[in-house]
């Protein structure tokens, strides 16, 4: 098991080096830089920035020299937030106020949203198969799948927060600002988790094990929580990880709705800006993230099902 | 069973009446209603995007400045915009746009990833697996970021936007077909090809392609929804059609500032939004169950 995640964790680097190396060159290739601006800055000056920056150098120094300071867990300078570090912008502020930290935290409680209300759905709807109340679920849960979030999110702030005046339009700080986030956040998560666990446990009631235990006179409880539960949720989990990186990383839509003082505005205001490092920033955090959780996933399968076994 | 999967590729070369198994397919179809409210739904778009200026009761740029903001009534059914521009009329024309990207970001990451995992899936071994571990670098970006890198690299204009939300989405296709292709290589009937004397692209072109027709479709169709949605994504946040075309993200993202007084200028574009990937949802669930027993047993 620990070869394995050490293993996996060697896997990480060529990965990682893959993805800066394709946005670096991505990202020289876009025209236009940090300091093009609608009236050209003095040439004098402007060769001051890029000799401040290494601009001036050739591409594959700037890149090493990047490489480098990740090493050191430095993301470098931002070309829009002057004087700020992009460790400054995405993680600086404290604890619980930093962007990211805001960002996984709405986050977190959207998957929990999503897992809390998604697998007991999909449950219920494959053990209540082709009755009213599976057509019912499974037709909310094709909306949800649906609705685009910032659709539903204005929509949400239209009936709760204008019309009825329940709860607060937007911002971040208080447990009632995290409501409708959450909600808009997790629904499409929670409708998709709800399907996929409704499939995979409709495939394993039909497996022989869960007839030996019906043969053996368990009740049909016993049978569900203690033989198909467990089995059933390993599609769940495998979708979990991806699901945890793009909702913990921050979502552009739910942050630009609902004012949140996230990161998830960076991964579109970044390229627009052209600050070159909040992009390298922004793409390796999401990347480390979510080889991350991916990791964490397949540990969780040996778990959940003792059959599977690394080596 | 080899008969049979043949029979999908050419049914004149069968002997029996071609009751194919796409005729059943058709009418397991036909029995799901939802699928059949969905493909109708979708009909009724491809007919609007069709005939828009014929559809629609006034053009998208017509503007009535004595008639600004006005909610909905009999003149217009949907009430008109901040310029007097008729809402529905700009839904309609609307339409072209989702099925534009939903035609073009299509066929785009078909393209790529048929191309690629054919090729992975065909070669297979060292090849396969250097190939594959590169599909796994792609997933590793974040999709918007990565869309709207490529958009820039691309430079402006409408097919490049939706170019660039196809470039971004042809890993699944190819983990798909390159799955496909390794089983399907294996089968007798390839053998049997090979053993003729058939060259490699003739087996792929008619062995291979036509048997993994089945799962391409039904990805390529439940893939849809969310092209239209990254579509709607970049125009509300003023990155895809530029106005005054009106495309649905953009009219929600315009009507969102105002959406105290004049609630309808939200409510019906994300309406046309939210209808469309149900649609297209539904006839992919229905595609999916319709062929999925077809499909049985072949991979």
């Amino acid at each position: 098991m620990l070869k394995y995640i050490v293993r996996r964790t060697f896997w990480l680097i060529p990965v990682l080096l893959m993805v800066s190396l394709i946005t670096f060159t991505a990202m020289k290739l876009v025209p236009g830089g940090p300091f093009t601006r609608e009236k050209p800055l003095p040439p004098k000056i402007r060769a001051n920035l890029e000799a401040k920056y290494h601009l001036d150098e050739p591409t594959w120094k700037q890149y090493l020299r990047y490489l480098w300071n990740l090493l050191h867990f430095d993301l470098g300078p931002s070309y829009k937030y002057y004087g700020r570090t992009i460790n400054d912008v995405m993680f600086g502020g404290g604890w619980l106020k930093a962007p990211a930290s805001v960002s996984a935290q709405l986050g977190l409680i959207a998957v929990l949203v999503a897992v809390g209300i998604g697998i007991p759905m999909g449950i219920i709807s494959a053990l209540k198969q082709n009755t009213w109340i599976d057509y019912i679920a499974m037709f909310i849960s094709m909306l949800g799948v649906s609705i685009p979030n910032f659709v539903l999110g204005l929509l949400l702030i239209w009936i709760f927060a204008v019309k009825l005046g329940w709860l607060p339009v937007a911002r971040w700080g208080s447990p009632s600002q995290v409501v409708l986030p959450a909600i808009t956040l997790g629904t499409g998560g929670t409708a998709f988790i709800a399907r996929l666990t409704r499939a995979s446990m409709l495939e394993v009631i039909r497996q022989d094990y869960i007839r030996t235990a019906r043969a053996k006179g368990l009740k049909e409880r016993a049978v569900i929580v203690g033989h198909a539960l467990k089995n059933s949720l390993i599609p769940v989990t495998t979708v979990l990880g991806p699901l945890m990186a793009a909702w913990m990383t921050g979502s552009f839509l739910v942050e630009h709705v609902f004012a949140i003082p996230g990161i998830g505005k960076f991964f579109i205001t970044s390229v627009v800006d052209r600050d070159y490092t909040l992009i390298m920033g922004t793409i390796m955090f999401y990347a480390v993230f979510l080889a991350i959780m991916n990791i964490l996933v397949d540990i969780s399968y040996a778990f959940i099902d003792p059959r599977i076994r690394y080596e | 069973m080899a008969v049979r999967e043949r029979a999908i590729a050419r049914p004149i070369e069968l002997m029996r009446p071609p009751t194919s198994l796409w005729r059943d397919a058709w009418n397991r179809l036909l029995r799901n209603k939802m699928a059949v409210t969905g493909g109708t739904f979708v009909l009724i778009l491809l007919f609007c995007a069709a005939f828009a200026p014929w559809v629609a009761p006034y053009h998208y740029k017509d503007t009535d400045f004595r008639n600004t903001r006005k909610p909905p009534s009999w003149e217009h059914i949907m009430g008109t915009d901040k310029l007097g521009r008729d809402v529905f009329s700009r839904i309609i024309w609307g339409t072209r746009v989702s099925i534009v990207v939903a035609i073009v970001g299509s066929l785009t990451s078909l393209v790529i990833g048929l191309t690629y995992g054919a090729i992975s899936g065909y070669i297979g071994g060292r090849v396969d697996n250097l190939m594959m571990r590169f599909v796994d670098v792609m997933y590793a970006f974040p999709t918007l970021l990565f869309i709207i890198l490529v958009m820039v690299v691309l430079g402006p204009g409408l097919m490049n936007v939706f170019i660039a939300i196809g470039i971004v989405a042809w890993m699944g296709i190819a983990r798909l077909v390159r799955g496909q292709f390794l089983s399907l290589k294996e089968k007798e009937f390839t053998e049997a090809a090979r053993m003729v004397g058939a060259r490699d692209i003739r087996i792929i072109t008619r062995h291979l392609l036509p048997n993994s027709i089945g799962p391409i479709i039904i990805a390529i169709t439940l893939r849809i929804p969310h092209l239209i949605l990254v579509e709607a994504v970049l125009s509300f946040i003023g990155l895809g059609v530029p106005p005054p075309f009106p495309s649905w993200g953009q009219m929600v993202s315009e009507g969102w500032r105002g959406m105290k007084a004049t609630p309808h200028l939200t409510i019906f574009p994300g309406l046309a939004i939210s209808l469309t990937m149900l649609a297209f949802n539904f006839l992919g669930d229905g595609l999916r169950d319709a062929l999925d027993p077809l499909m049985r047993g072949t991979s």
